[in-house]
């Protein structure tokens, strides 16, 4: 019994949890507004600036375009991680751990499985409003074709959704709040430099090449780029595939070790 | 079936171990409409293990568990929307003011956001706490915070209240005016399972109680009743009790306990002998007193200390 999937525990009641999040989100909105509206700017002011000096213009798919425009898409893919992701490990896990939120739902009719439900998809709506607002800045530059890039918000709750349940299993297994420095260096870090964000995977080594081509980061880095530059080749439906099933798989396991976790 | 109907809980050997170590050992009980029924019990005992169980918050290795005839394995989410809980721990929502812990909360149980806000603020005028509606909860004092749990718990207008340890580090003025609260509830009809390991507490809001140690249950009954069997009416302590006082003791087989310095005897009204005592023996200190459930409690559960 203990620890068992118990999927059918989950009602549209996760809704409430959500609510509460937007609830507390609000309260200091501008300063949730501030980062993803700064850092775009930080970020192009860096590689706009600095390294496109240096670098130039890149060969994507056969076409040159310059760094800039090369590096945009990753930045909004990166925002989708990072917002979801932290999220779902230091904010939930100081709602679950410090704050005993859950613990007091738990006392409501929510389910455990309604309270994850309820954190994922809140993690991947901050997904959505950060790349919104980034998405609007960086359009002024003009390095988004439009309408395509439209397609990056319906993206971002999806990358948010797969990105969010990730960081609830690490919620659920790690001990103490200092651990996620783990998957952080093991697993964040490392897509955030090789996953095809600030030069191109074929750039890599063949091996290396490989390994990137199989991180969830390079998938959505891969249709960020597709939908700002208006390129929607059918190979962009393998990464939705991708980022949907992985998702798919790892949320049942999510709700698995958070159960183990928290009811005994 | 009508008295299963009476029956707000009904529990038959409940029991509950963590891997194999047995905290509830094989329970029954149950909790009558519009009781306050006492689980009492040191530290370990397994009382907060068993209202987990039946407030649907830890899963029982084996038994029977119903709250309000419903089985708690299957009927949880019915069974949660109708109870009202006040856990051992505040667990109020620090990111929240003081008026939002309480609207948030009601839309947990699905209560429209206008009916949320007029519950809110009715019971904020209940305990007290109008004034403070928009401050945070992490500004309050330790007694606002629990009976701002107890508005919490109120919130759903449930028909059982559970309460974990309701007064524990509360001063005397706010555990006074969380019992005061308590009693209006209960003047209401309202049913309650409180767990204590105060006795003043037990024997001030509990019609009937449950001793329980090592995931068992001792004894059952009235408050009165229990402190009339296991402690008579009279006690007499008697501080370094000469070797006279223990000849007589045994001589005229009283009830007592021989601690190290002290010697506690238990008595019966109208019991000359045991007067006897008190004009006889008491050369060095002597209390005389009523027997409380404190006499009871310990000397059910024994003296040593729990971890």
């Amino acid at each position: 019994m203990r620890g068992a999937l118990q999927i059918t525990n989950i009602s549209w009641r996760f809704i409430r949890i959500w609510q509460r999040n937007v609830l507390v989100y609000r309260k200091i909105w501008l300063v949730n507004f501030f980062v993803p509206l700064l850092e775009p700017l930080l970020f192009l002011a860096a590689f706009g600036l600095g390294m496109s000096a240096l670098i130039g213009r890149v060969q994507y798919h056969g076409e040159e375009i310059s760094y800039i425009v090369f590096i945009t898409p990753a930045l909004l893919a990166i925002t989708m991680m990072y917002n979801s992701f932290f999220e779902n490990t230091y904010a939930s896990f100081v709602r679950m751990y410090y704050q005993k939120t859950f613990d007091a739902m738990m006392a409501t009719p929510l389910s455990l499985e309604d309270i994850i439900a309820g954190e994922i998809v809140w993690g991947a709506t901050k997904s959505v409003i950060a790349t919104a607002i980034m998405l609007v800045v960086v359009s002024f530059f003009g390095f988004v074709y439009f309408p395509h890039g439209l397609l990056v918000l319906p993206l971002s709750f999806l990358g948010g959704l797969a990105f969010g349940t990730v960081g609830m299993i690490f919620t659920g297994i790690l001990a103490t709040i200092d651990m996620f420095n783990l998957p952080i260096f093991l697993f964040i870090t490392p897509m955030f430099l090789f996953s095809g964000t600030f030069f191109p995977v074929s750039a890599l080594p063949g091996w290396a090449g490989t390994i990137s081509s199989a991180l969830p980061l390079t998938h959505l880095v891969d249709l960020c780029r597709a939908f700002c530059l208006g390129e929607l080749t059918p190979d962009i439906g393998w990464s939705i595939a991708y980022i949907g099933i992985m998702f798919v798989l790892l949320f049942p396991v999510a709700l698995i070790v958070m159960r183990r976790r928290l009811i005994n | 079936m009508a008295d299963n109907a009476r029956h707000i809980i009904q529990a038959k050997e409940l029991r509950k171990n963590f891997g194999s170590f047995p905290a509830v050992d094989g329970i029954s009980f149950h909790l009558t409409s519009g009781e306050c029924l006492g689980l009492l019990g040191p530290n370990g005992a397994g009382k907060t293990s068993t209202i987990r169980m039946v407030y649907g918050f830890s899963p029982m290795t084996s038994g029977r568990l119903e709250v309000f005839g419903l089985d708690v394995k299957t009927r949880w989410r019915q069974i949660k929307s109708r109870i009202g809980v006040c856990q051992q721990e505040n667990n109020l929502d620090p990111d929240l003011t003081v008026l939002q812990n309480l609207e948030i909360f009601a839309r947990y149980f699905n209560i429209a956001r206008k009916e949320s806000r007029a519950r809110a603020l009715e019971l904020l005028k209940f305990i007290a706490l109008e004034s403070r509606k928009d401050d945070k909860v992490t500004s309050l004092s330790g007694g606002m915070m629990r009976r701002l749990v107890l508005a919490r718990a109120l919130i759903n207008n449930p028909e059982l209240l559970i309460l974990d340890e309701p007064t524990t580090g509360l001063d005397p003025q706010a555990r006074h005016q969380v019992w005061e609260r308590l009693e209006l509830l209960q003047a209401s009809g309202l049913s309650i399972l409180l767990t204590t390991h105060y006795m003043d507490e037990a024997s001030r809001l509990c019609e009937r109680l449950i001793i329980m140690d090592h995931g068992k249950i001792l004894v059952e009954g009235e408050p009165a009743e229990l402190i009339r069997s296991y402690a008579g009416d009279h006690v007499v302590e008697i501080v370094n009790p000469g070797p006279d006082i223990k000849e007589f003791v045994d001589a005229h087989d009283f009830l007592h306990d021989s601690l190290n310095h002290r010697m506690i005897i238990y008595g019966r009204e109208d019991d000359r002998l045991f007067d006897l005592i008190g004009e006889k023996f008491c050369r060095q200190t002597c209390i005389k007193r009523l027997a409380t459930l404190e006499d009871v409690f310990l000397r059910l559960t024994g003296r040593e200390l729990r971890e």
